[in-house]
């Protein structure tokens, strides 16, 4: 049944971090603090600005301090910053972050291969994090990767997503995003994960962070919109190609996103014109064609 | 395959337009080999329906000036439609005469995109539609009707859903089996879909509807799946989404019959089409284009070399 849609939703803005993340081309810091800027003016409420992660593992992030430090911090507008550990987390706060974010999985293989250790293991590490964050009165969101499939155990059940993501929300996230990492997710498998996980975690706390690779992201957030998500995740002009499929596309963008709120009467605040504009000033920064398709059309017109 | 969910229909007829659809706004002429091969391709997907080709005078669709050779050169599979496009008498005489057992006429929600395309008002087309209907008729041959600019007009922009249900009923009463509703320019979204079959289903059954979603602003497949909620039965695709869109340069066209099938399979909606088939269709003709497919499975499945 199509139901009742959410009057609101909140857009996460995760372009500047996973979506240049993903990009081949290293960013110069400039050009990091410019798009983020211009998403500031767009009246996007949270903009994923970076990784306080070793320039080691992602040379993309290695700036990520200048980038903290260099940003325009509008007032009303969250820019959480991504950290696996405490060391990253302290050089987080000490560079000006007023939230962060911490990457769970819901396949043990996922986490071994992207970060080395058991799931268990990431948790335990998680959990200093938290306690570190509680104490200076740092929210923290929850990732958990894999919701819908695991580039190598292949189907994830259902209850071990919402084992995961009742742990990490126990812990202290205030807000659970379910990633669909590669994009294999249908309605099917997207309705049949969160009716599970919405046993565990209340929907207030839950949102939806969708690739696009097989082209199915915009259904499978109206069926989480369907459900009562009102939080989703997308990345302007969707930057960020799949690690695990050589060309293919990545999240889902931005202005699709919006474009198809926007046409469901839910409200954003973001301005979609201006969204268009920082998608076009990336690209050409980054000498790309757009991976929006409201974009890509809207230039013609 | 996953359980069906509740609620959607169990089975779901998928028409093909690639054919006639793709490729009429492909700029490359395709050899009319080419064309049959890649008919005979998709006859062997399990898919129902295929739009063949189209019956219109070569001076305005060059791509379709070989729909003779095409209708009399192609495979015929049991079980599988072959639907032409027959825009007025002369046009369905050809198509009866080169073998064709089932013909589509073109209408539209818009008066402007109808003097535009076709050079007439509404109301004179559905005259000349009238004429085709009635031929086709007494000769037994079913035809389907599409309605053109069902969510948007690219002169007019927005397209009431009242009209659109008008122009539906007139067709659907003259004799059409089924109403092809096409979102001619991409531009609907879940919002303006629901809007539109609900008026649009006050005046026809629902099992006589179909969808033509086109995805030149990536809306489709959140389109479609909001009309299969509604209980939409028939959806119409593209391989390999061939086909831009004529009124944005260089943006998509069609939706990709990979990619719906891909989500009718997740909900576990029987279609009896074989993915795995369609991408190597699609493969075949996006090779003899010379061209990058548009179908976002199709591309993901050759990257990692497998099919999820």
């Amino acid at each position: 049944a199509t139901g009742a849609y959410p009057k609101r939703v909140k857009v996460v803005e995760v372009g500047p971090r996973d979506g240049l993340q993903n990009e081949k081309n290293i960013v110069p810091t400039p050009v990091k603090i410019n798009l983020i800027n211009m998403l500031s003016e767009t009246g996007l409420q949270v903009i994923e600005a970076t990784s306080f992660v070793s320039p080691k593992w992602v040379p993309q992030m290695a700036d990520h301090t200048e980038v903290m430090q260099g940003i325009n911090k509008l007032p009303g507008i969250s820019y959480p910053v991504l950290t696996p550990n405490l060391k990253g987390f302290q050089a987080a706060v000490a560079a000006g972050a007023k939230e962060v974010s911490i990457f769970g999985a819901a396949s043990e293989r996922f986490t071994e291969k992207n970060i080395n250790c058991s799931i268990e293991e990431s948790l335990e590490r998680f959990e200093e994090v938290m306690k570190a964050a509680k104490e200076v009165n740092i929210p923290v969101r929850g990732y958990v990767s894999c919701v819908l499939g695991c580039p190598y155990e292949g189907k994830i059940s259902a209850a071990k997503v919402a084992e995961v993501s009742k742990k990490m929300y126990s812990m202290g996230c205030y807000e659970i995003s379910l990633g669909d990492t590669i994009g294999v997710g249908t309605p099917g498998s997207m309705k049949e994960m969160l009716t599970v996980v919405m046993k565990e975690v209340p929907v207030g706390a839950l949102a939806v962070h969708c690739h696009d690779t097989y082209g199915q992201a915009l259904a499978n957030i109206l069926v989480a919109l369907q459900m009562g998500v009102s939080v989703v995740d997308a990345s302007v002009a969707g930057l960020g190609g799949c690690p695990y499929a050589q060309g293919a596309s990545g999240n889902v963008a931005t202005e699709d996103l919006v474009y198809m709120l926007n046409g469901l009467g839910i409200h954003t605040g973001v301005d979609l014109q201006k969204l268009m504009d920082t998608g076009t000033f990336i690209c050409n920064a980054l000498n790309r064609k757009t991976n929006s398709k409201v974009s890509q059309a809207s230039c013609r017109l | 395959q996953e359980p069906q969910a509740s609620g959607l229909p169990e089975y779901i007829k998928i028409v093909e337009v690639g054919p006639r659809d793709g490729l009429q706004n492909e700029k490359v002429i395709v050899p009319t080999d080419i064309k049959i091969e890649l008919i005979n391709q998709l006859s062997k997907t399990g898919l129902p329906a295929i739009e063949v080709t189209s019956f219109v005078s070569s001076k305005w669709v060059p791509q379709m000036a070989d729909h003779e050779e095409v209708m009399r050169g192609i495979e015929r599979h049991p079980g599988v439609q072959y639907p032409v496009l027959t825009p007025n008498l002369q046009g369905f005489h050809s198509a009866i005469a080169a073998g064709a057992t089932e013909v589509s006429v073109f209408g539209a929600a818009s008066e402007s995109f109808s003097k535009m395309n076709i050079n007439c008002s509404i109301e004179e087309s559905i005259e000349r539609f009238e004429e085709v209907i009635k031929s086709a008729r007494s000769m037994n041959i079913p035809v389907r009707g599409y309605v053109s600019c069902a969510l948007g007009c690219p002169y007019e922009g927005n397209v009431v859903p009242d009209k659109v249900a008008e122009v539906s009923k007139r067709l659907y009463s003259m004799g059409c089996y089924e109403i092809s509703l096409g979102d001619t320019i991409g531009v609907g979204t879940p919002g303006s879909m629901k809007k539109m079959l609900e008026a649009v289903m006050k005046e026809i059954p629902l099992s006589a509807l179909a969808v033509h979603c086109h995805d030149t602003y990536g809306q489709a497949l959140a389109n479609i799946l909001t009309a299969i909620q509604m209980g939409v039965a028939v959806v119409d695709s593209s391989v390999a989404g061939l086909g831009g869109c004529p009124y944005a340069k260089g943006a998509t066209g069609n939706v990709a019959t990979e990619d719906v099938i891909y989500m009718l399979n997740g909900l576990g909606i029987n279609t009896g089409v074989n993915l795995h088939a369609v991408m190597e269709a699609g493969n075949f003709i996006c090779t003899a284009l010379n061209k990058k497919t548009n179908s976002k499975v199709a591309q993901a499945s050759f990257s990692t070399g497998t099919i999820n």
